[in-house]
């Protein structure tokens, strides 16, 4: 199935009229599901692709919108503890400066300067943290998707020092008392686990987008398969110069930034 | 032969006091870390590896270096090791035992730790790490402990555990290589990308190590009625001033490479540990104090006047062990981090909780060693009582 | 001084016997009243068809294998829908399907493991609705 914005609306319409269906319409493959209140999943509504991946155009983010970063760690009960010590966060800002140290240089004019980059988990297709996870609570989905496993996380940490996009977070305390409202769909962590980024898998498989792409109202985030050639995150990397994170550290990372 | 770790002198019993007292309070320390998460030390989001992993790294080494005993008795037949030998194989138990214990009080999910086993992940150097760990410590308890029941009967050893020695000589190159390559192999961070990463971390193994035996045996001939002889005691200072100057060299290697090469990722972890970065300085005086103490004790040990008196020499291993500690111990592993991928400098201080677990850890080392040691003593002295014209021999020679 | 070397040894194995047994008679002749386990939750009471995922006696031995193996499938292997023995379909999930029911998790999930000195850690993470909404 392709995953791009137009079909995806489709499948949202079709989605939302069976919604709307007496019970005895409902489709075939809705049938012998018994319903539980609250159960939402269907495997034929997911939302697949054969990679995964994000094209960010900063130029369109508002100063200081916290839209996405606010979003994501609402859905995903991402605890603030209020210390950089303990910090724990998915999707944040960095300068540009910081997010392409090795591109910066001392002309750029104050816009660039300024410029602030939402930066997340870059869902490597060569990640340094799935080869050196001991217990392989750190995968890779063959839909690009680099997924974390808490039931089997140890927190050795080792991720954390692979990583060369600082995308990972330790859990050093509780989280839960930090968490402003725990969203009950998501699981909060456990102390001694590491976190990140999933690429709000568990919405795909409910046919949802990605919570950030859709509290974006610059629609400056573009989220699809990338390996369609008719998605829109691939016309929108084909069309436009961009560039990836570190990439010559043979990463291959699959969050792309139009410049 | 454990019967007689229970049969010592008042000293030997207050030192055993004392270590178990600062078992306890590491112990006590860790249930609090394990109530309130790792959040209790110094580690953050940017600096993710603190005291444990360094002291883990630094002991691996320690552990290592019990083949600089095993390989010229057994592979050049140098004599005056082979009192000694079994020294270094008790010291590499214990240091391999004090790796675990700091790779386990360093997890945030302890009761995972079979997780490792139950899903293992040949691609993780971690997992290889743990193999090699476990097998040395294995290898040398058996070694150890067959070699000073054979001495006690008086008996030559097995031709098998001749079988196990050879074996554990590449297999202590092994761990030290192993666990370089958890650091040598991380994309993201330059300090640690380096090929001499595990020739490295061997050069101030052999240097380290060795220093810690012949303090030992200084120890064991003043106040333990063992001495090792001053044969062997010189042929290690020789070991550990080549393996010094070895060490030394190749981090001035290192040096010349990134900074001759001028390349801004590599130079940052240096210019942070030797100059301070953008007002962060919390290793120079450390580093400092390593390179001056490095340097000093190559002078002392390099002179064969100075290294011939026990006394310099003892001051001249304690400089080494101090130095190679703090570059691995503090050095090494936190700088890794700093800057962080996103530019960050985040320092990192060790808090008191941490510094407590990290005694205890070094404290059931010690513990660990001292048994051995004392249980080694009564099985010699009970060797030479009875042959004491041949230790006198080994003095002449 | 043989003979009292001998003694200490036995003494030193009775005292061990004791120890190793000490749960055994220490527990003896008291009862613990097997707990009750409640299925008064407002979704359960609307089922027409009082029945779990699977039967009763099949989910009273092998939930915690059952959950176990939907938790690999659905995080790990990304399968989250199971098919029950008489083929109806659920969906492989703590908070999405078993406490949509089970939503008393003090009454059910908690008084048993209690009894039975089970201690899983299901809920360190998985949320169960009527609990946050503080």
């Amino acid at each position: 199935m392709t995953s791009n914005r137009r079909d995806f609306l489709k499948i949202a319409g079709a989605s939302a009229l069976t919604l709307m269906t007496p019970a005895v319409f409902r489709p075939v493959w809705a049938q012998d599901i018994t319903r539980i209140p609250g159960q939402s999943i269907t495997p034929a509504k997911a939302l697949t692709a054969k990679r995964w991946a994000m094209a960010v155009d900063p130029l369109k983010c508002r100063d200081g919108c916290v839209d996405c970063i606010a979003a994501c760690h609402a859905t995903h009960n991402v605890p603030d503890f209020g210390n950089r010590k303990d910090e724990i966060k998915w999707i944040w800002t960095e300068p540009f400066a910081a997010a392409f140290s090795g591109e910066n240089h001392a002309y750029y004019g104050q816009s660039i300067q300024n410029m602030q980059l939402p930066v997340l988990c870059n869902h490597c297709a060569n990640p340094p943290c799935v080869r050196v996870c001991p217990t392989k609570a750190t995968f890779k989905r063959p839909d690009g998707i680099v997924m974390m496993d808490y039931h089997r996380c140890i927190g050795c940490r080792l991720c954390m020092a692979a990583c060369p996009y600082g995308a990972r977070s330790m859990n050093y305390r509780d989280p839960r008392p930090f968490i402003a409202k725990i969203n009950p769909d998501f699981p909060t962590r456990t102390k001694g686990v590491v976190e990140k980024c999933n690429f709000c898998e568990e919405r795909l498989a409910k046919g949802l987008l990605p919570a950030c792409v859709l509290a974006c109202e610059q629609k400056a985030l573009v989220f699809g398969d990338v390996e369609n050639p008719a998605s829109e995150i691939r016309l929108a990397l084909g069309k436009r110069f961009n560039l990836r994170r570190r990439a010559h550290l043979g990463t291959a990372p699959q969050v792309y930034y139009i410049l | 032969m454990l019967e007689k770790a229970l049969k010592g002198s008042r000293g030997y019993w207050v030192w055993i006091a004392f270590l178990l007292a600062v078992v306890a309070t590491g112990f006590f320390f860790y249930l609090r870390q394990l109530d309130y998460g790792l959040g209790v030390t110094g580690m953050s989001r940017d600096v993710s590896w603190g005291l444990y992993i360094a002291q883990f790294t630094f002991l691996v080494g320690v552990a290592a270096s019990a083949v600089m005993l095993v390989l010229p008795y057994y592979l050049h037949d140098y004599k005056a090791f082979g009192k000694i030998t079994v020294l270094g194989e008790f010291l590499a138990v214990s240091a391999v035992i004090m790796c675990v214990l700091f790779v386990f009080v360093d997890l945030g999910q302890p009761s995972r730790v079979m997780n490792v086993l139950l899903h293992p992940a040949p691609t993780s150097i971690l997992f290889w790490d743990m193999i090699v760990l476990s097998g040395y410590l294995l290898i040398n308890i058996i070694i150890g402990w067959v070699i000073l029941s054979c001495n006690r009967k008086e008996i030559p050893p097995p031709q098998w555990v001749k079988q196990l020695i050879y074996l554990s000589i590449p297999w202590a190159i092994s761990i030290h290589t192993v666990t370089a390559f958890i650091y040598a192999g991380l994309p993201g961070r330059s300090f640690w990308l380096t090929a001499i990463m595990a020739p490295r971390f061997l050069a101030s193994a052999f240097a380290s190590g060795p220093a810690l035996l012949i303090i030992v045996c200084l120890i064991l001939k003043r106040y333990g009625r063992f001495d090792a002889g001053e044969k062997a005691i010189q042929a290690l200072s020789k070991i550990v001033a080549y393996a010094l100057a070895v060490s030394i060299f190749f981090v001035l290697v290192e040096v010349f490479t990134v900074f001759y090469s001028g390349m801004p990722e590599h130079e940052a972890p240096f210019i942070y540990l030797f100059a301070g970065l953008e007002g962060h300085h919390n290793l120079v005086p450390w580093m400092w104090t390593s390179a001056v103490l490095a340097f000093a004790a190559l002078g002392m040990l390099i002179l064969p006047p100075i290294r011939r008196k026990e006394g310099l020499l003892a001051i001249a291993c304690i400089a080494v062990f101090v130095s190679l500690w703090i570059e691995k111990g503090l050095g090494l592993v936190v700088t890794g981090f700093i800057p962080s991928p996103l530019e960050q400098i985040t320092e990192y201080f060790p808090t008191g909780t941490e510094i407590a677990i990290t005694l205890g850890v070094w404290a059931v080392g010690f513990l660990i060693l001292t048994l051995f040691y004392q249980i080694f003593v009564a099985v010699r002295s009970g060797i030479d009582g009875v042959r004491h014209d041949e230790a006198a021999a080994n003095m002449k020679d | 001084m043989k003979k009292n070397k001998w003694g200490m040894i036995a003494l030193g194995l009775v005292i061990f016997l004791i120890m190793v047994t000490f749960p055994f008679w220490y527990g003896k002749g008291s009862k613990t009243p097997p707990p009750v386990l409640s299925l008064d939750t407002p979704v359960i009471h609307e089922m027409k068809e009082k029945r779990c995922v699977e039967d009763t006696s099949f989910m009273r031995a092998n939930h915690m294998k059952m959950l176990n193996a939907w938790r690999d499938e659905a995080v790990r292997e990304g399968h989250r829908q199971y098919t029950a023995k008489d083929g109806r379909t659920y969906e492989k999930s703590l908070s999405g399907t078993c406490i949509q029911c089970h939503s008393n998790r003090e009454q059910f999930c908690t008084r048993c493991h209690d009894y039975v000195g089970a201690k899983p850690t299901c809920f360190n993470c998985h949320v169960v609705p009527g609990e946050v909404n503080k």
